[in-house]
């Protein structure tokens, strides 16, 4: 490998710790993003000559942060206003770089808490956490969400702003604020990997593939964090990412859990998955997602819909809807309890969910009453549920699985 | 007898009076020793509105006092950074029953004239 290849390959693995570090030293996102371009420039022009460094980490900060005081000198010279030559002052003063990396892995900590404070709307802090700790385009992220780029673009304009003007912190929250902090953290996470599962597979190449970032998030802070709910994320997005395969047909179509052909199902990520289910069940203070991974590791080891062990699935939606109680959970226990005793059971638990204040506006609600319906043999009820269903589902996909359905019953 | 005097202004017109004007007037009403505290605030995106409700303080993105809720008092306060700020305001009894808005203070650009 050549030292400029060793560049592009530390750019890519790193340029992100990098960063992280350049934003506590040099206070400031954009003045970090770009002591972090000039810092790889001088790499690139350097390394070849003089051998890649022992420490690339190490020296990439430091010459990021000599390049921003540069800078900030320069600009003392042309403007009066002393602000920068105090921001020059403040930085120069810090201890050396190499002492201060120690701290690198907290650096980490300190971007996602700031990039996900919960003074930030849950857009801002999404859009900051996919630009600033995955490092994404500005029109990637615009892609994946299917908005202008210049909308996410001023998203993020603003919450640097609401950083700077507001004064967010860049640290890591103390004991007694770390669980809400993180439960808001690890939403962030959710979001992504929901947009990205949700979003149709294939349909648009360029689309940045938001579940791998998640996972790969998720992934980073259960290295950073040893806590039964960031493993239990972390598991919960590997099981459902793991049917990844089998839930879509080759033209898009979508496959329901119990038609899937599960040899299509990704066993590494589903032997993870249980594996981090296991230990954060295992320890106190596991919540919601540890116990959604452990509904879908039920689902992950059965070898088929009918084999699956629906009572054991019952009772953790049981545990769910206890630390949780929301309809949507109260809507997949019914569909479990009519899995363990009959569709009949299942219908008796949906009908009062479909108020509409509840769930009367959620096309998935409709569309298992549809199913249960049509098993519990009542053709005409389902067929007018599925179109209830229909009339509120977006996504084409979903669409053309439940005309499907409608066609089925009809004949 | 102490009034507080609020400046309400919309967002087109939010930098419309210019900076040293204000601070002109600050200037004659501390001369006058009737100036207790004024400042400048940053526009509303800057702001963060709690709530506490169970013990637990709840972070809003914005001002979001509903609409029927009207101000009611008011506390300046020094704090290192939002986090502090937000600690201190999790604290301001009302916050149990409506919520208190944490905008951060700016310091008015005066340009070079007085530097």
């Amino acid at each position: 490998m050549t030292p400029g290849d060793r560049v592009q390959e530390v750019y890519r693995r790193e340029n992100r710790r990098v960063f992280a570090t350049l934003v506590r030293l040099l206070g400031d996102f954009d003045l970090a993003e770009d002591a972090l371009q000039s810092a790889f420039l001088a790499a690139s022009e350097r390394w070849p000559q003089q051998g890649v460094p022992r420490n690339p980490v190490a020296w990439l900060v430091s010459a990021g942060r000599f390049r921003a005081i540069d800078s900030l000198r320069r600009q003392r010279r042309m403007t009066p206003w002393s602000e920068a030559a105090e921001a020059a002052a403040g930085i120069a003063d810090e201890a050396s770089v190499y002492e201060e990396l120690e701290d690198v892995e907290d650096d980490r900590l300190r971007l996602i808490f700031t990039c996900c404070h919960p003074s930030l709307s849950e857009e801002a802090a999404i859009a900051m956490t996919l630009r600033e700790i995955c490092g994404l385009s500005t029109e990637a992220i615009a892609r994946g969400f299917l908005i202008a780029p210049t909308t996410l673009a001023q998203r993020i304009v603003r919450a640097k702003s609401k950083i700077r003007d507001a004064r967010i912190p860049y640290e890591v929250p103390d004991r007694d604020a770390l669980p809400a902090r993180l439960g808001r953290v690890l939403r962030v996470i959710y979001l992504v990997f929901n947009e990205g599962h949700s979003a149709a597979q294939g349909a648009d190449l360029m689309r940045p593939d938001l579940t791998a970032e998640a996972i790969r998030l998720a992934r980073l802070l259960a290295d950073l964090i040893p806590d039964p709910e960031v493993r239990g994320l972390l598991a919960l997005l590997l099981l459902q990412d793991s049917r990844r395969r089998a839930r879509t047909t080759a033209s898009g179509d979508l496959v329901p859990l119990e038609a899937q052909d599960r040899t299509l199902w990704d066993r590494a990520a589903i032997a993870e998955g249980v594996s981090l289910v296991r230990q954060a069940l295992g320890v106190h203070g596991f919540g919601s997602y540890a116990l959604q991974a452990a509904i879908a590791a039920v689902h992950a080891e059965a070898p088929s819909s009918e084999a699956t062990d629906w009572a054991e699935i019952v009772g953790l939606y049981d545990a769910l809807l206890h630390r949780e109680p929301s309809p949507v959970i109260a809507l997949n226990r019914a569909v479990a309890v009519a899995m363990r005793d009959g569709p009949e059971a299942g219908l008796a638990l949906i009908e009062p969910l479909l108020t509409p204040e509840l769930l009367g506006g959620y096309h998935l609600a409709h569309a298992a009453k549809a199913e249960l319906l049509r098993r519990a043999g009542h053709c005409d009820a389902a067929k007018s549920a599925y179109e209830a269903s229909l009339g509120l589902a977006r996504q084409d996909p979903e669409k053309r699985f439940l005309r499907a359905r409608l066609a089925e019953i009809s004949d | 007898m102490k009034y507080l005097c609020l400046v309400y202004l919309d967002r087109e017109n939010w930098s419309a009076c210019p900076d040293p004007v204000c601070a002109d007037y600050a200037q004659k009403l501390v001369d006058r020793q009737v100036l207790l505290a004024g400042e400048a605030l940053h526009p509303v995106d800057s702001a963060t509105t709690v709530r506490v409700r169970n013990g637990q303080a709840q972070l809003y993105d914005g001002p979001f006092a509903e609409t029927k809720e009207l101000l009611a008092g008011f506390y300046l306060v020094e704090a290192r950074d939002l986090n502090e700020a937000i600690r201190i305001a999790s604290g301001i009894p009302p916050g149990e029953y409506g919520s208190i808005e944490v905008r951060p203070v700016r310091q008015l650009e005066l340009g070079d004239a007085t530097s």
